[in-house]
């Protein structure tokens, strides 16, 4: 199987839906003369031609309210956000249009369309450039929200994005375009709500989601050497969330740390505990402990970043607790 | 770091217990694990051990003393260690430990005082303290830990699973968050209660490892292995850990019959049959073997035992536990045999008996009986059975009925052997008898499987060479 990157990935999930579908577009800041911010369309506009490779103004809650247009008259629109951080603006487009047309026009409007871009923290571009918006998104009805971790995974579920007649929230990673794995070619589709669970132990489950779980994976790294086996349970989406995937692994381990990318406070760590404390109150050994950023807008110093990001050594100590091992 | 002696549940059925004899003075040096005392619980004498070390700093029981489970029967601790506090906690009730309970309770209307106190008293104000120090007073592990020095963490037994690294020294603030403990409560991890009632352990017998006493999976896995603390139902738990057993779920019949003769004939709704048998070669088989020498003997109870595993071999509808959901038969074959002594009867149990030949069940019987008699049998001895014999034959009885035991679904009760008049075709002889009753449990067995049972082992008694091969 092929090893490609990340940004790869995502380029082959939009090549093979465009050439697939020819109500599939692209559009936002730089996507198309400049081949992406981050090179995901590259070559897209020379292929496609610019009616489906469409760069915009710096207008975000225009670009995005143009979408939610083009997907009620039938298109299926992607729009890139340059960053989740920028979309801030775009998000009455999102949340007030896109996740509610279905509902509001009484099943007349469906919303065929995908809000990608990367999402949270990369290095040291400070307080309002580094946030992780899955749990703002998660909590809207009527929106799906996809936090592809892996390569193959960017490609199955963007592919499964693409094709989805519900608007979609797609969240990529600036530090993520550059990682590589295996893909495969072609027809890869990896379908929405279902976790995977990247490896397996049976003495305590890491439950997470898109760049931590490369953490995740380096954490079940170092601490099998000291023989503890970790059982990392990917969620891909978080909403909707595979609930049993998580479930099984708790029932089998009775013990779970929930680490996120984000904040503390209502982040998505905080759902899946409250799912586990319900569903999983009689196989637990030990409380949930959950790892997330510091409750602190992200500094730009860059000691002071990495203390305020979560990471493998917050982990494992989370681990060693849940385990009674500290 | 203070370690309270409690009376301990060493059986699964004590609720008190009466100490025998001390082992250790007060003065004396102990070791974690060195017996203390020993102790008369409902079925026999067991062994109380210490759970920590120290001294023996005081005994709170004298010898003959009867105390519930959980009272304190001694404190081990330092020798220069304050342990005013934790004796005056037991003193008001002068060894009634469940008046103790309710005083000592209202006189620490709030739980956190007892931790205020005995931090005074341990001379430690420094050291941030464990929940588990205010476990005073209710039904609490068998002995708590008092820390009260800061050098030392509490000691934790290492993890089951993955290699323990070694404990980092806590202190300076690093002590776990923890909720205040509400009068004693016991903690424990939801985990551990579900397996703690899954197999009918108590959780109050049990020493918790984790944060601030809390009992974790591991505390349950140990309590099981040593057999401490072990519920009711340990022995139907042992039973179906071996996973040899085949579960029958009730049909409708069935449980009509069960619900209707429970209605007629108490919970336990029992009918009873009775075989005379011929034991003219089973005691031709005795005498030969008692020829041949001593280690060859056996008696007519060892010969019915070894013909009722074998039967019991080919009706599994009777080697069965009633479970009031379903019927569960089982594959091996555990026989109970009750033996009387001093004050009551107790069961020791013959396990895998259809397995062993008739001079292991001989040598096993006499070696369960023994000890039986000096009341040193451990738990795991007298439970765990499938079916049930009782023998009376030696005293004169020629003919009785036993009781069940649930939740087996038979006991077999044998009579004496005596010489009858019998018409054998037509001639009158005079040949060796002996009567058996057996109690059914009309739930699990009916009266034509139960006479089924018997003719088999009629088959196997009146023949006893197949007893031998």
């Amino acid at each position: 199987m092929p090893v490609v990157t990340y940004r790869d990935a995502l380029t082959q999930a939009l090549r093979e839906e465009l050439q697939r579908d020819d109500t599939v577009f692209l559009m936002g800041e730089e996507v198309a003369q400049y081949n992406g911010a981050y090179k995901v369309s590259k070559g897209l506009l020379d292929e496609f031609g610019p009616m489906r490779i469409v760069d915009t103004p710096i207008t975000e809650l225009g670009f995005a309210g143009v979408g939610v247009g083009a997907a009620m008259v039938g298109l299926r629109p992607i729009v890139e956000f340059m960053t989740w951080n920028f979309a801030l603006l775009a998000l009455d487009e999102v949340v007030n249009a896109a996740a509610k047309m279905l509902y509001m026009s009484g099943g007349q409007y469906k919303m065929p369309m995908v809000f990608r871009g990367p999402n949270g923290a990369a290095l040291q571009l400070a307080a309002q450039h580094s946030q992780a918006w899955e749990s703002w998104l998660a909590h809207i009805p009527g929106l799906k929200v996809l936090t592809p971790g892996t390569p193959a995974d960017a490609k199955g579920l963007l592919k499964s994005a693409i094709r989805d007649d519900n608007p979609v929230v797609f969240l990529e990673g600036e530090m993520l375009y550059n990682t590589k794995g295996e893909v495969p070619e072609g027809e890869h589709i990896v379908p929405i709500g279902v976790a995977e669970l990247k490896r397996e132990g049976d003495h305590c489950s890491i439950i997470t989601h898109g760049k931590m779980v490369l953490v995740a994976m380096r954490v079940a790294d170092d601490l099998a050497k000291e023989g503890i086996n970790i059982d990392v349970v990917d969620l891909r989406t978080v909403r909707p969330m595979d609930v049993e995937a998580i479930a099984r692994s708790v029932q089998k381990t009775n013990r779970a740390v929930v680490l996120e990318e984000g904040w503390e406070i209502c982040g998505m760590g905080a759902q899946v505990v409250d799912f586990i404390q319900r569903e999983c109150f009689d196989d637990l050994d030990a409380p949930v402990l959950r790892v997330h950023q510091e409750d602190v807008p992200m500094p730009y110093a860059k000691n002071l970043e990495r203390a305020a990001k979560p990471d493998a050594g917050k982990t494992v100590a989370a681990i060693k607790k849940v385990m009674y091992l500290d | 770091m203070a370690t309270k002696v409690v009376m301990e549940a060493l059986s699964p059925t004590m609720e008190e217990g009466r100490l025998v004899k001390w082992s250790k003075n007060e003065g004396d040096q102990i070791k974690s694990g060195d017996v203390l005392a020993e102790v008369e619980t409902d079925k026999a004498v067991m062994e109380l051990v210490a759970r920590g070390d120290g001294v023996l700093r005081k005994r709170l029981a004298n010898e003959g003393d009867a105390s519930p489970v959980g009272t304190l029967l001694a404190v081990i601790a330092a020798p220069d260690e304050n342990i005013d506090s934790i004796v005056g906690a037991a003193a008001p009730a002068g060894g009634a430990a469940p008046a103790a309970k309710s005083d000592t309770a209202a006189q620490s209307p709030a739980p956190n005082k007892t931790v205020a106190d005995t931090k005074e008293t341990a001379g430690a104000s420094a050291v941030p303290q464990t929940p588990a120090q205010s476990q005073g007073e209710a039904s609490t592990p068998p002995q708590q830990k008092t820390s009260s020095a800061p050098s030392a963490p509490p000691a934790r037994p290492a993890a089951p699973r993955p290699p323990s690294p070694p404990a980092a020294p806590r202190g300076n603030g690093s002590s776990r968050p923890s909720a205040p403990q509400a009068g004693g409560r016991q903690r424990s991890s939801p985990l551990a209660r579900r397996l703690a009632s899954e197999r009918g352990i108590q959780l109050g017998g049990i020493q918790g490892s984790g944060p601030g006493g809390r009992i974790l999976k591991r505390d349950i896995e140990n309590a099981k292995a040593t057999g401490a603390a072990s519920g009711r139902s340990a022995a139907a738990e042992r039973l179906a850990a071996e996973g040899d057993f085949k579960d029958v779920a009730l049909t409708q019949i069935r449980k009509t019959i069960a619900r209707r003769l429970s209605e007629s004939n108490g919970p336990v709704p029992t009918f009873f049959l009775t075989a005379e048998f011929d034991a003219t070669r089973a005691a031709e088989l005795r005498s030969q073997l008692a020829e041949m020498g001593d280690e060859y003997k056996a008696s007519f109870n060892d010969i019915v035992i070894k013909a009722v595993a074998l039967a019991l071999a080919e009706h599994p509808e009777i080697n069965a536990h009633w479970l009031a959901d379903k019927i569960r038969q089982f594959n091996r074959i555990h026989v109970a045999m009750a033996v009387a002594v001093e004050d009551g009867l107790i069961t020791p149990v013959l396990f895998d008996a259809d397995r062993m030949t008739l001079w292991e069940i001989s040598a096993k019987a006499r070696e369960l009986a023994k000890k039986a008699r000096e009341r040193k049998l451990v738990p795991e001895e007298y439970t765990g059975s499938t079916f049930s014999v009782s023998n009376l034959g030696m005293f004169g009885i020629d003919q009785f009925t036993a009781i069940i035991n649930p939740p087996e679904a038979g006991i077999l009760a044998i009579g004496g052997v005596e010489q009858k008049p019998v018409v054998i075709d037509g001639q009158l002889e005079v040949r060796e008898r002996m009567r058996v009753t057996m109690s059914c449990d009309h739930r699990v067995i009916d009266g034509a499987m139960g006479a089924k049972f018997l003719q088999t082992l009629q088959r196997y008694f009146e023949n006893p060479i197949s007893l031998l091969i």
